[in-house]
Order: C-alpha cells, then structure tokens, then sequence
C-alpha cells in the first residue's frame, strides 16, 4: 500500500490501469479475456465500459477488485485503485480494500443478496467488519442507507427478506450494501440490464445522483449505449478484450473514430430511425477468444480493412486532447461525416 | 444476397464433438483409467475363470484345510473345506460382478422408465407413482434387502430380485427429476408446438437428454449393489454353498480368522477393490461427462 | 412459398398512404381461407388465472390473473407489436395464442375458424398455421441434435420422411441465411448466439406456417446480432407472405418492426392503435410513462427524473377499478370504482386506449380528448403509496 507521488496540475486520476491482461488457461484451450487494457480514471467521475458479450468487459471490472478464480485465471499487469497497488496486497489486505474502498454492485441481485438475512442485517454487518462500530449503530447507518436509495418503508424494509423485495427494490438494497462503507470507487456489472425499463431509469437517476452527492467514482459496465448516453461522464469502448476507443461521452457518441464504435451506432435501434431503412449491421460475429486473429482484432469485420490491418495491433491513436482510438485509419474516419444518430 | 452472407462471415469454430471432449478428459484423468484397468482385469478373470483357476474350486480336501498363502502349489492358500482359495475367488468374481450387475441394469430400465413417465406426464399420474416409490424409499436399503430376500426365501434369483426392488425407487427418483426439468425446457415446448405426439417428443426430446444423469448414477450403484449382494450372501441369503460367492466366503471364514487371519481377509479384499474400482471409475465419468460447453 | 406477387396491385395504395407496401395481403395465396379482410386471428375475452395452491392440501388459496379479458385482432400480413414490462402477462399471452396452454375462458379463432370446436380446425392444422419463434436462450434448441433434426422434427411429426425433412431443414437453413453444408450438422453449443437464433426461426417456418409468434426474440441478442436477425426477419416476411406478432419489452424494436402495436399493463389491454400514433399521440398514462422511461442516445438529452415512480405489481392481487390507478398520476375516485372500458375497434386505423379520462362520460374531472388540463396530483388517496414495490 505505497502511497503514489501526487500531480499538482490535475488531481491524480482515482484508478489507473496498464496494460491489464487475463487469461483464462485449462488444459483444453487458453482464452485470452483481455488483452492490454490499460485506462485511467478521475475521481468522481462515471467511466462506462461499453461492449458486447466476450468483449472483456465484465472480466476486467472484476479484475480490478481481483475477484476471478486464483487458479484458472493469470493476470499481468498493474491496477492502481486509491493508494492500493491492487495486484500487490494480499489476501487479508484485499478483504480490507474490498467493501470499504471498492464496491460492486452486479446484475442478479437476488444471487447477490445472502437469502437467509435480512437486509438490515446483511449491511449493518458490512459496516461493522469494516468500521468496528457496535451492532445497533450498524442498524442505524443501515435504515439512512435505505432512506438514501429512496426505499419506500425503510423501517419495514430492513426487516425483509430479499425475496420479499421486488426486483427494483432488492436493486436499491444492493446499492445500499455497496455503499456502507463509503467507498471512493463502485463497481457496476451492468446493474440495470435485467430490469424493466421504468424501473432502470428511476435506478440509473438514482445511481447519478449518489455519485454526485457521495463524490465517488462509477466504473460502469453494459452492452447499452444508450445507458451509457444517460449517466457517463466517459467512455471506454471494448472489444475482443481491448479498449478499441476511449473519450468523453460526447466525443464517441458523436464523433466516433473506430469503425466498430460506428458500426454498433449505425446498428444500434432507436427513436428517430427509419422504419423502412435495412439496419447496416457489422458482418459477422465476434472472435473466439481462444484463437484471435493476429493484427488489429476487428479486422475480419471492418470494411475499412486493409492488409496492413491485419499485421500488428494498432496503438491507441490521440484523436482529440482526451479521445483516443485504436485504429490504423482512425484520424480518416473522423474526418468523413458520422453517422446521424440524433434523429 | 448479403443478408445471407452476413452470418457466414466468420462460422463459429467447429468445437470438439461432444465424446471427444469426454475422451480427452477422461484420457489424463490416470485413476480413472487406472481402476477402469482393474475392473477389466476382474471382470476378464471372472469370465475366463475356467481357464484361470488352477484347481476346482469345489473340491474339498481335508488333508488341506485352512493353509496359508503360497502353500505349494495353492497360491493364495485353501478355505476350511480344503478348498483353492484362488479358484473360488476367481469363480466367485462372476457371481459377484452378476449380483451386481444385473439389478443396476433392470432397476435402471424399470426405474427409469417409470421415472421418464412420471415427469413428462405430471400431475396425478405422477403423484401417484412417486408416492409409491417414495413408500420404498423410507427404509434402508440394506434392511429392505434383507427383508424382501428372507421374505422370499434365500437363495440367488430372490436376492437378485430383492436387490432389484432395492434400487428401482433412487433410480426412479433421478429419472423423474431430470424428466421434470426437461419438460420445461423451451426446446420440448416448441415440440409440442409442432404438434408432435407425446411419444414422439419423448422418444427423441425427452430420453436423449435424461439418459446421461440416469447413466452416472446407475454407474455409481454398481459399487454398492457389490456390497449389498455380498451382504446377502454373507447373511446366507443370497448364493446357497458350496457356490463359489466372496460374501458367501467371509461368512463361512469367519470363524478361521485366528487361524489363517490373511486367507480370510482375501474375499473381504476382493470385495473391496471390486466395489472401490466401480465407485472411482464412475465418479470419474461422471466428472468426464458433466461438459458444459 | 412464393414471394408476393400481388404487391403491384397495392403499390399504389401504399404509396398514396405513405406508407409501405408490407402491411397488406397479396390475393392469390392457397392457404387463405377467410379472405383479405378477415383477421388472421381474432382474440376474444382470453383470461388464464394461475392458481396459488398453499395449506394442508394443496387448496386453491389465490390466483395468479396474468391474462385478465384481453381482445385484440391481428390482420393478415402486418406485424402487430406487443409490449409490456414484466407481469404484464405477454409471455403467458404468447403460449395461450399458440394453444401451448389450456384458457380459462375466451375465443381465439384463426382466419375465421375456431380451433377444435365442431367446424374448425383441430389443434394439428392450427400448428400448420401458426409457429412460435422462442427467445435465445441455452434451452430453445436440444443440445443432443444436430440443427438439421432438430428443424425437420416438425415436418417429421407431421409424416415427411427422413429424406424430405432434411430437405426442408437444408433449405431453410439457406432462407435465414446459415449455409447448410456448414452448420446443418452442427450441435447448438456450436453455434453462436444470432446463429442460434436463426435456427429458431428456420425451425419455426418448418411447417411453413402462415403467422409468427416472436415471444422476445432478439432481447437476448448483442445489438449487432440484433440488426442482422431483425433484416432477416423482414426479409423472411417478405418472401414467405408472414404475419407476425413480435413481443418485447424493447420499445425501440417494436417501433422499427410494427404496423400496429398493443400495450399491456398486469394481464390488460391498454392501448392499441397505429405505430405512429402510439409513439407520437400515447393516450394512456401508461403508454406515456413507459414512452418517456425510453434512454436517448443523445448525451445532452438526459432524463432527469423518472416518469413512472413504484415498480410493476403483482398481478396475485391487482387493484379495483383501473389496475394502472396505483402510479397513475391522474387517478381519482373513479378510477377505484370501475375498469375502465377500451372501446370499440373498427379498423387498422382505431386508436384506443382504456382510461376514464379519454370517455366523457365516466366522471373523471379530465375526461375530454386529451388530459391535457388535469394536474397530476401526487397525494391523490386512490394512488395508495404503500403499494409502491411491495410484493
């Protein structure tokens, strides 16, 4: 737990990784999950890893916690979260960092949420291993909890079962424990994919409004777009287990400069769209992530390819003071006109 | 047409057929194929015994009662009556691997058959069966067997017959749980949408993929149907003497065992590595074949 | 299986319409029987209650009333949209369509026809007619049989050979654009995702039926994939002369795939109307609620705050009157007092939804054509706060 040297221009960034790659080796086969993801983070601010499924994704959110299997899954790399040199600390000290200055929040909160405590006692022991505080004041920082993610009934409610609660609410019970002990980072595994759409506004409102109040930073992780568009500060876009563009919401949604952000706009469905237009869609499918092409990983799909595509990955090329993108033609791209979205 | 073409852009890779990958597993898992020899070993003597055992295992000797092991020319010594021990180990392997075969494998038909039956078709029909089975089930299985045998007088058939009984109700049960689960699955809807006949959707749907649970556990009650039919045996329920049976064998040595501790632990020691052999190759297979891909 | 020829015909209509040539049925396909102007199925009254068994023995305690009075009609070669969150009964509506599950009470009658009354067509020529498409998941095709037996296992339970199925399935394959010699002998766990989800729909056309069920076909699907399995499927409605009932909770793919959408809300209809008019003249609160909840894709258009507060209830006990009064805004007494009634349709173009507001004689203080005048009141006792989110 080495303190890092401070910048005194800008505040330093509150996670930083390099060069993060995890593989997943069994007899069989080595899947390459990710594969050089390297990014950094201010302090409250809300990053969104967008991709879809096999991009890496939800690997490297749970890399930054180390929560993947120690035998089957080899990380290299370095992950830097607040003081902690995460791949340095050991067991006990994870525990320590884990809950108190990272926080997760996953997808299935009923397979999140211990079946056989109730709320109030699953938060209130969250806080009293961390905080050493006695039980009954545990109990009370629970029930603020619960008033603070707007939970209707929070006396009744820290009583509940979580299968007493309905899937928005056990949602907000999650929230909760993930914060109790005031982290300065949470983790979101795409929290809002299996809920109804009135319900995933009213979480994603919420979710802005504590990173707000609490100052924390949200590394957020969905295959949705348009979530990204609702609560993102930034953007990391991923694909076959690299970051294949990053910048301001603003500058991907708009001005996106790798053909496979691109293509997942010009593909995406939504409001304005033509209903008699064919939807351009990306050809093919994602690799295998046993057996990756060598080169640039989107190569096989992008019509933009070229043979030197395929030879080595493209670097992360500087598009605008904070948006990259990992294209070899990516500064072409941004100069031809972007799809219109905004209908 | 590019929407055609599209989807072909880049096939998923063939994977493995689902056997290799089974055999793959299973050919760098070393106990496994270790006690998987054994097994072949025994059921190889017990089915060219004639041809193994040196001597007849039903003569009788005085002269050459209770002898120890390597005794001139009976290598693993003679029981009370004087007879070669390895011979009627090796006759008695066949009655042993018989015992144990043969009600795993009808319990397996009759059970599962009954078990597929009452999950695919629910509701009283299978409330009705379970419950019958579930009469079965509460009493253990070596009591139910011991009850059922001696009810039905000794002898081999009875104990075949008892032991198949025995094993009918956990057989049923699996079949019953898998046929449940696979009822509801999307696939078997879409069958009945086709409007396909229930035995159709049986047949091709329903069978394939119970089968698999069924197999592993009938796997596993190899071992234990071994045990159970020696118990029998030993009880003097099963194999009538002078059968060649190793159950039979430890009961009738047992009163030797001051005398010749090492030749009467012999058919205790068959029964052993004969039943450990089964469990570990099943639960190897089991491990082999529980591929999720 | 010819593509439509009688599209000409219409093309003028259509165009005069400003609208496409999709949404009308061409003469001259041999298995019409009721006509250009009769419904391709017509849904009366349907209700299915599930029973909540509990106590000693297993005594009918409660029912689950996921489809509750639902009426609706889908005319020959549109797609009709039905949306919905979760409870509100689309997935058991689905399976009653498709005869999967018994009903409790109601018609279904298809192109003019009951099925298995005394004239009509039995359960086996219904299943000719209409096939369900099943949302992607690692149980809607068997893992123990290759892709090719598992499409021709329709047309084989209806008497094809083994020769003719795999017939069927080979040219199937190639319509939803998987190529046979490829992928016919594959097993499922080979398949990606959107492959999968074409087998699917090319088992579904096995029996060459006339109407698709497409319960949440693509939700499980990457947003890529889901742009080429939707191109497909267009393509498929065109060649084939289909009629589909596309369900989903995504309002944005309804949208760009329906003619005509239906919104249900806990086991009721809401509103019906034209895709237009829905999504740009909502009349139910609902609908709107559930319209502004949609996320832009505009980084500068963000929501701030939620439309709709609560969570969808359990449809074990709905409440008196309108179902929707417990987060509607605009309740008032009347809403607890009666349901309110959804109207009467009349053609593709009817508009309706089933709110006191939109009928002027039912006593809401904002009933007239649009609710534009009435504040919503939070504190209104017929919204019984101490419902929101409980189970």
């Amino acid at each position: 737990m080495t303190p890092a040297p401070g910048n005194d221009k800008a505040p330093r960034p509150l996670v930083e990784v390099q060069d993060l790659a995890v593989k997943f080796v069994t007899r069989e086969a080595t899947v390459r999950a990710v594969n050089g993801v390297s990014f950094a983070m201010a302090p409250g601010e809300v990053l969104c890893i967008i991709g879809e499924s096999g991009s890496g994704k939800s690997v490297t959110l749970r890399a930054l916690m180390r929560l993947l299997p120690k035998r089957r899954a080899q990380l290299s790399g370095s992950i830097r979260v607040g003081d902690h040199d995460i791949q340095a600390l050991t067991e006990r000290q994870l525990t320590e960092v884990r809950g108190s200055t990272v926080s997760m929040i996953f997808q299935e909160p009923m397979t999140a949420l211990d079946p056989v405590y109730t709320i109030g006692d699953q938060i209130a022991e969250t806080v009293v291993r961390h905080e050493g505080c006695s039980h009954r004041a545990a109990m009370k920082r629970a029930l603020d909890l619960l008033r603070l993610v707007k939970i209707p009934l929070p006396e009744r409610r820290l009583k509940a079962y979580p299968h007493e609660l309905s899937g928005g609410l056990r949602q907000r019970a999650m929230i909760a424990l993930a914060l109790s002990c005031r982290p300065s980072l949470l983790l979101a595994d795409e929290p809002t994919t299996a809920l109804d759409a009135t319900v995933q506004i009213q979480v994603l409102i919420l979710l802005r409004r504590l990173q707000k109040e609490l100052g924390m930073g949200v590394i957020f992780v969905t295959h949705d777009l348009s979530v990204a568009a609702q609560i993102a500060d930034r953007v990391a876009v991923m694909y076959a287990g690299r970051i294949v563009e990053l910048g301001s919401i603003r500058d991907v949604l708009l001005r996106p400069s790798h053909p496979y952000t691109v293509g997942m706009l010009a593909s995406t469905i939504h409001g304005g769209r033509l209903r008699e237009a064919e939807i351009e869609v990306i050809p093919g499918s994602p690799p295998d992530l046993r057996w990756l092409p060598p080169g640039c990983s989107f190569a096989p799909r992008c019509r933009h390819a070229e043979p030197e595509c395929t030879l080595s990955v493209p670097l992360p090329t500087g598009i605008a003071p904070d948006h990259m993108s990992c294209c070899f033609k990516a500064d072409r791209l941004t100069r031809t006109k972007a799809p219109n979205i905004i209908a | 047409m590019e929407i055609a073409a599209s989807a072909n852009d880049a096939p998923a890779l063939r994977v493995r057929g689902y056997w290799r990958t089974v055999g793959y597993r299973l050919r760098y898992d070393y106990v496994t194929l270790f006690f998987a020899l054994v097994i072949l070993l025994i059921a190889l003597s017990a089915i060219f015994a004639p041809l193994l055992a040196p001597f007849d295992p039903l003569k009788t000797s005085m002269a050459y009662r209770l002898k120890p092991v390597g005794f001139r020319s009976f290598l693993l010594g003679t029981d009370e009556l004087g007879r070669d021990m390895l011979s009627r180990l090796v006759y008695g392997g066949r009655m042993s691997l018989l015992m144990g075969l043969t009600p795993v494998v009808l319990a397996t038909i009759i059970g599962g058959t009954l078990g597929v039956v009452a999950g695919f078709v629910g509701g009283s029909i299978n409330m009705l069966i379970m419950r019958a089975i579930d009469i079965f089930y509460a009493f253990p299985s070596v009591l139910l067997a011991v009850a059922i045998s001696g009810t039905m007088g000794g002898g081999m058939s009875n104990g075949l017959i008892a032991l198949t009984l025995v094993f009918i109700p956990p057989l049923c049960r699996i079949a019953e749980t898998a046929a449940t689960q696979v009822r509801g699955l999307d696939f078997v809807e879409a069958a009945r949408a086709s409007g396909a006949s229930t035995r159709s959707i049986i047949l091709t749907h329903v069978l394939g993929n119970v089968l698999a649970p069924v197999f592993i556990y009938a796997s596993s009650l190899i071992s234990v149907a071994i045990l159970l039919a020696a118990g029998l045996s030993f009880l003097g329920l099963g194999v009538e003497p002078p059968t060649p049976d190793w159950g039979l064998m430890l009961s009738t040595l047992r009163q030797a065992i001051y005398v010749q501790p090492y030749v009467c632990a012999l058919p205790g020691l068959a029964i052993f590595i004969t039943s450990l052999s089964f469990n570990l190759v099943s639960d190897g297979l089991r491990q082999a074949m529980d591929v999720r891909i | 299986m010819k593509p439509t020829e009688g599209a000409a015909v219409t093309a003028a209509e259509g165009l005069a319409r400003g609208r496409p040539k999709l949404d009308t049925v061409p003469p001259g396909d041999a298995r019409d029987r009721g006509g250009k102007n009769q419904p391709m199925l017509a849904v009366n009254g349907l209700k299915k209650h599930f029973p909540i068994r509990g106590g000693l023995f297993n005594r009918r305690i409660g029912s689950v009333r996921a489809v509750d009075d639902v009426s609706f009609v889908v005319l020959k070669g549109e797609t009709l949209g039905i949306v919905g969150e979760s409870g509100c009964g689309k997935s058991t509506l689905a399976r009653l369509l498709m005869h999967l599950i018994p009903r409790d009470a109601g018609e279904l009658i298809f192109d003019g026809e009951g099925v298995e009354e005394a004239h009509g067509l039995t359960l086996r020529e219904l299943r000719r007619n209409m096939q369900m498409v099943f949302q992607d998941s690692s149980s809607s095709l068997n893992p123990r049989l290759p892709v090719e037996d598992s499409i021709a296992y329709g047309p084989r339970a209806h008497g094809a050979s083994r020769a003719q199925g795999k017939k069927i399935a080979r040219e199937l394959l190639e319509k939803v654009g998987l190529d046979p010699s490829l992928f016919g002998s594959r097993y499922p766990h080979e398949l990606s995702g959107g492959q999968k989800q074409r087998v699917n729909v090319a088992r579904a056309l096995a029996l060459n039926p006339r109407m698709l069920i497409l319960d949440e076909a693509v939700s499980a699907l990457d947003k890529s994939i889901e742009a080429q399995v939707l191109n497909q499927l267009r393509y498929l409605k065109r060649h084939f002369n289909l009629t589909y009932v596309f369900i989903s909770h995504d309002l944005n793919v309804v949208q760009y795939v329906s003619d005509r959408v239906l919104v249900m809300y806990l086991g009721q209809v809401v509103e019906i109307g034209p895709v237009e008019a829905i999504y740009d003249r909502a009349k139910h609160p609902y609908t709107r609620a559930l319209l502004n909840s949609r996320l832009s894709m505009n980084p500068d258009d963000r929501v701030d705050e939620a439309p709709l507060t609560g969570e969808p209830p359990n449809p074990v006990n709905p409440p008196s009157g309108c179902r929707f009064r417990i987060r509607c805004p605009f309740a008032q007494e009347v809403c607890a007092a009666r349901t309110p009634a959804i109207g009467n349709w009349i053609d593709r173009s009817s508009h309706l939804a089933a709110c006191h507001m939109l009928d002027a004689a039912s006593g809401h203080s904002g009933a007239g054509p649009l609710p534009a005048g009435v504040a919503p009141n939070p504190a209104s006792p017929w919204r019984q706060t101490s419902h929101e989110g409980a189970r």
